[in-house]
């Protein structure tokens, strides 16, 4: 330890105080009764997270800069996004609470796969260095594999997991594949060293077949077209405070590991990597946006709806030097309120087992339960990006920063695919607010307890707080861009 | 007191509703407190035109606005919370405020169930629709428009008298769609200039550094989003569904007047010189829609989908007159819309008295309903007659200022047209008035006590009825006002010159309108 520089461990205190927690939450459950409830490790497993976000604030006061042997690095940029998932996390987890029946088996391991889940995230935005990048998205893609087929005894689970777990290995093998080859053309692992030596690579046709490779992995994990068809039945399989989870948290991982990539380690080839995100895209909005039109059962139409949010979002990297970057880090946190709080309120309205799972059966919601049914047209309008919410100001910066960089045809389609998107969300909203029918399937109306409306209501005032005063977040976001300015500046020719 | 009355016009509905959302669900309490709040509204909004500071700036002078209220709300990028009116918004303003309690004594007994959701719902809309009007950054204009179509459309679901759900999502689309490009188009200027401010924009298109092509299509986004609200010809497809089924009060809002005085303000007061460029098509579109309108309305046999037609034709007066291109033109249609909002008004709350009556919008499952309900009789043909234009009443100083000066200043054809469709008018409402209230009692009807108004429901439509009377009266009271914020939306160069080289000034039409309303 003594050759690990002063800084080292505070360097990755956020990740350090989610790992003891998970361990401690394992160690309980091991030694806990087996009959017990194990809804005490949920609590601890929320106070760590929470502590994992107040130690990530924390960092801001650090001077930015890296640790161990440069791996890891603490700057604006890797806070913003820590705070960000230790947030989607510690919702997912109130949200578990209340969700999971209380004899669910494995229920302490449930706790602790979040928190694990939740280190490799954490890492993935705060590594610096190519190997330990693929470590931290093993990390946080095994615990969400497992998460995903948690209810064993459905059909639809295993197959969710089994879905994601190979195609997700296929993709992490791409990305483990580009990070030799970019090692095989640079001699170097480290993100910032890359951007250096790319233009001594003696092989360049090697440094775009990494290039490739990597973007196939990451892309995979942000569910773009045309990497996105595990979406839906993974979704759908998966219980939906899981859901809640890896729709939103390993998405924003992968986002700031993407802007890294592509704004840290490849800004040389941005004239190259520009047009290719816009062709991403229009084809994961359009594809999200058409296919989401025909889907009758709620999650999936939220699948395809988020396939198309993660094309808004990529619309961002149109935009000139680190705009794009604080429109598109807005973009998630704004993407992450609403999405969060949609599951979170399809969670409890369907139940674990989901016996409500089509839109139909949420006809009446707001007569049944208006304080859900109101919370979900206000996700609804969120995710439509009206006014006033935080869905509209994530779309307003995106798309402002697309027609910034000249993309008006880009903001254009865009802005029509909200259109279309506005009719499947709208027919989901309309369904709510229609009076019930005699064949109206009903369960009894859904209970609320101390967790889950805490989840809702953090949810819920995020989305509201990012529409009517964004200039807070959008501030930070822009300091987290700032982070790339040298390696902007260095490639600017 | 001056520089807050906007912010608190606007906010006084939005606490009203926040109350009532937070007030227990009893039927009586809600309406009370949306009452209140609405009446309270009203009252603030007459503030305006009591206070109104009449710069009267002429030809030339610097666009001024008043109750300018300007705070910065988002730094990056450069939001303001900045609001504002003149001539031209000063009475929509009021009229929306009148409207309020309209709507909220129309709903009184119409609104069974979940009064909470509807109550602070329709609050919403009246900030939304105020917002729209006196807001002077386009995007916090764009707020206000956006959010003006969520409360419409899930109350349209929720209380849809058959299929309120498909009407719902029609509406919806058929306004959010469009407005996607006008959020393109409003981005675009703001990376070009830096700023959303209403003034600014201004200014910059017209020293015309901006390049001309984007220039024309942001202009058609601009024109495509208001067209649709108003609604144009060809545009209109979620009208007549929108109408028979949303409940009254928000019916009596949703066409005309948001669309109306968006298309003045933002195509024709930032883009003259397209506008121009586009006004022989949207003259004759609106010369068509009127003939269109009054046709399919003569065939109606849902009154419902009549009025829808209806409205649709006497609409498109306004555009007509706003897109001739003459002042006279201009102030006929702002009064024109005007019009169309008390009289809409009065009509969807005494189309929705017969329906609640007799539960049914067929035409011709009534008959003879004069000798059982002789008040509503009276006002219904009041009202009937203000739409049709009659003189002395108000429809007749907005259509005939907007018919004579298209036939002086754009085009005899197409003024011989919609002069047509005045008479088609007439043909189909008073064929209304005679298949409702004339003629044998229909058979149906025989089996319902067949109530006349009662003392709320009197209360409601004499003040509009009497409105019709004193519009119709004194309209140089009016439109002195509306000239002055026309001068300012529209007295800009490319305008005003070609104003100038018209002969129909506004003084002499005016004057010809009241000494015709006299002579009659």
């Amino acid at each position: 330890m003594n050759t690990v520089p002063d800084l080292g461990l505070y360097r990755i205190l956020p990740e350090v105080v989610l790992t003891l927690t998970g361990v401690l939450v394992m160690l309980l459950d091991a030694a806990l009764p087996p009959a017990s409830t194990r809804r005490g490790l949920g609590w601890v497993s929320a106070f760590g997270v929470m502590a994992a976000l107040w130690a990530s604030l924390w960092q801001l006061s650090l001077p930015s800069g890296t640790a161990f042997y440069n791996t890891v690095q603490t700057d604006a940029f890797s806070v913003f996004f820590h705070v960000l998932i230790c947030g989607i996390v510690l919702v997912a987890l109130l949200l578990s609470l209340d969700a999971l029946p209380a004899d669910q088996h494995h229920r302490g391991e449930f706790f602790a796969l979040m928190v694990f889940g939740a280190v490799g995230m954490c890492l993935m935005t705060s590594a610096v260095e190519l190997l330990v990048v693929f470590i931290a998205l093993e990390i946080s893609s095994i615990s969400t594999y497992i998460l995903a087929g948690y209810r064993k005894h459905t059909g639809k689970g295993p197959e969710a997991a089994i879905k994601y777990f190979l195609l997700g290995s296929f993709a992490t093998g791409f990305f483990l594949y580009g990070v030799a080859m970019i090692f095989g053309a640079t001699g170097r692992t480290q993100i910032n060293d890359i951007a250096t030596y790319i233009p001594l690579a003696q092989s360049h046709s090697l440094v775009l077949i990494a290039f490739a490779l990597l973007m196939v992995g990451v892309l995979f994990k942000v569910s773009a077209a045309p990497f996105h068809v595990w979406t839906p039945d993974v979704y759908e399989g998966a219980p939906s405070p899981v859901v809640a989870l890896m729709s939103t948290a390993p998405k924003a991982a992968a986002f700031a590991l993407l802007i890294r990539l592509l704004y840290g380690c490849f800004p040389i080839l941005q004239p190259m990597w520009t047009p290719l995100m816009w062709a991403v895209a229009v084809l994961s909005m359009t594809v999200g946006n058409l296919a989401a039109l025909r889907q009758q059962n709620v999650k999936r139409m939220l699948a395809y709806s988020s396939i198309a949010h993660a094309g808004y979002l990529l619309a961002a990297f149109a935009g000139l030097g680190t705009s794009g970057i604080a429109a598109a880090s807005f973009y998630i946190a704004a993407y992450a309120a609403m999405n969060v709080g949609i599951f979170a309120v399809v969670s409890v309205v369907s139940g674990y087992e989901e016996t409500l799972p089509l839109i139909a059966d949420f006809r009446g919601l707001i007569y049944r339960a208006p304080l859900l049914g109101s919370l979900l047209l206000f996700f609804l309008i969120s995710l439509i990006g009206i006014p006033f919410t935080g869905g509209f100001f994530g779309k307003f910066y995106s798309f402002s920063t697309a027609l910034g960089g000249g993309a008006v045809w880009l903001a254009v389609i865009g802005l029509l695919n909200s259109g279309v998107a506005a009719a499947y969300y709208l027919k989901l909203a309309v369904t709510v607010a229609q009076p019930p029918t005699l064949e109206t399937k009903t369960s009894p109306a859904p209970q609320i307890g101390v967790a889950v409306g805490a989840a809702l209501a953090f949810s819920a005032l995020a989305t509201l707080l990012l529409g009517i005063a964004p200039g807070k977040i959008l501030s930070a976001a822009q300091s987290a861009a700032q982070t790339f300015t040298t390696g902007l500046s260095s490639s600017a020719k | 007191m001056d520089n807050i009355i906007l912010t608190q016009i606007l906010v006084t509905p939005l606490v009203g509703a926040l109350l009532i959302a937070l007030l227990p669900d009893r039927r009586k309490l809600s309406a009370g407190v949306a009452l209140t709040f609405a009446l309270l509204t009203f009252f603030f909004t007459l503030h305006l035109p009591a206070h109104f500071n009449d710069v009267h700036p002429g030809f030339g002078g610097a666009p001024a606005f008043s109750f300018v209220q300007d705070i910065p709300w988002i730094s990056s990028p450069n939001i303001h919370y900045h609001v504002g009116i003149d001539g031209l918004s000063l009475w929509l303003v009021v009229l929306t405020g009148l409207l309020a309690p309209v709507g909220v004594l129309a709903s009184w007994k119409t609104i069974k169930t979940r009064s909470k959701v509807f109550y602070s719902l329709f609050l919403v809309q009246q900030t939304a629709m105020l917002g729209v009007f006196v807001s002077l950054d386009l995007m916090l204009y764009y707020g206000f428009w956006e959010l003006s179509l969520v409360p419409m459309a899930i109350l349209i679901a929720m209380y849809g008298r058959g299929n309120g759900p498909a009407a719902a999502l029609r509406f919806f689309l058929y306004t959010f769609i469009p407005s996607a490009p006008l959020l393109v188009a409003i981005l675009w200027f703001y990376a070009k200039t830096g700023s959303f401010n209403f003034a600014t924009l201004q200014a910059a298109i017209l020293s015309g550094d901006i390049p001309g092509r984007p220039l024309a299509w942001a202009a058609l986004a601009f024109l495509l989003a208001f067209a649709v609200k108003v609604p144009v010809l060809g545009l209109h497809g979620w009208l007549a569904d929108t109408f028979s089924e949303a409940p009254v009060a928000m019916a009596m809002v949703v066409a005309g007047k948001l669309g109306l005085y968006s298309l003045i303000r933002f195509h024709v007061g930032l883009f003259p010189v397209q506008a121009r460029h586009a006004a022989p098509y949207l003259v004759a579109l609106a010369a068509i829609g009127i003939l269109y309108g009054a046709l399919l309305a003569l065939v109606q046999k849902d009154f419902w989908k009549l009025l829808a037609y209806g409205t649709m034709s006497s609409l498109s007066f306004c555009t007509l007159g706003i897109y001739g291109f003459t002042i006279a033109g201009l102030d006929g249609s702002v009064f024109q819309t005007l019009n169309e909002g008390v009289i809409g008004a009065a009509l969807f709350v005494l189309l929705g008295v017969l329906y609640d009556r007799f539960g049914t919008s067929k035409i011709e499952s009534y008959g003879g309903l004069a000798k059982k309900t002789p008040a509503l009789a009276t006002l219904f043909v009041i009202t009937s007659l203000a739409m049709i234009g009659l003189p002395m009443l108000n429809g007749f100083v907005g259509e005939f200022l907007v018919l004579s000066s298209t036939f002086t200043g754009v085009s005899k054809g197409w003024a011989a047209a919609a002069t047509v469709g005045v008479i088609l008018s007439a043909a189909y409402m008073l064929s209304l008035v005679q298949k409702v209230f004339y003629g044998p009692l229909s058979d149906g009807l025989t089996l319902d006590s067949g109530r006349d108004l009662d003392f709320r429901e009197q209360l409601v439509v004499w003040p509009l009825a009497i409105l019709m009377l004193v519009m119709g009266l004194t309209p140089n009271f009016w439109l002195t006002g509306i000239e002055t914020g026309l001068q300012q939306a529209a007295g800009y160069p490319a305008i005003r010159s070609m104003m100038l080289s018209n002969p129909s000034s506004f003084v002499v039409v005016s004057q010809q309108v009241v000494h015709k309303g006299g002579k009659q």
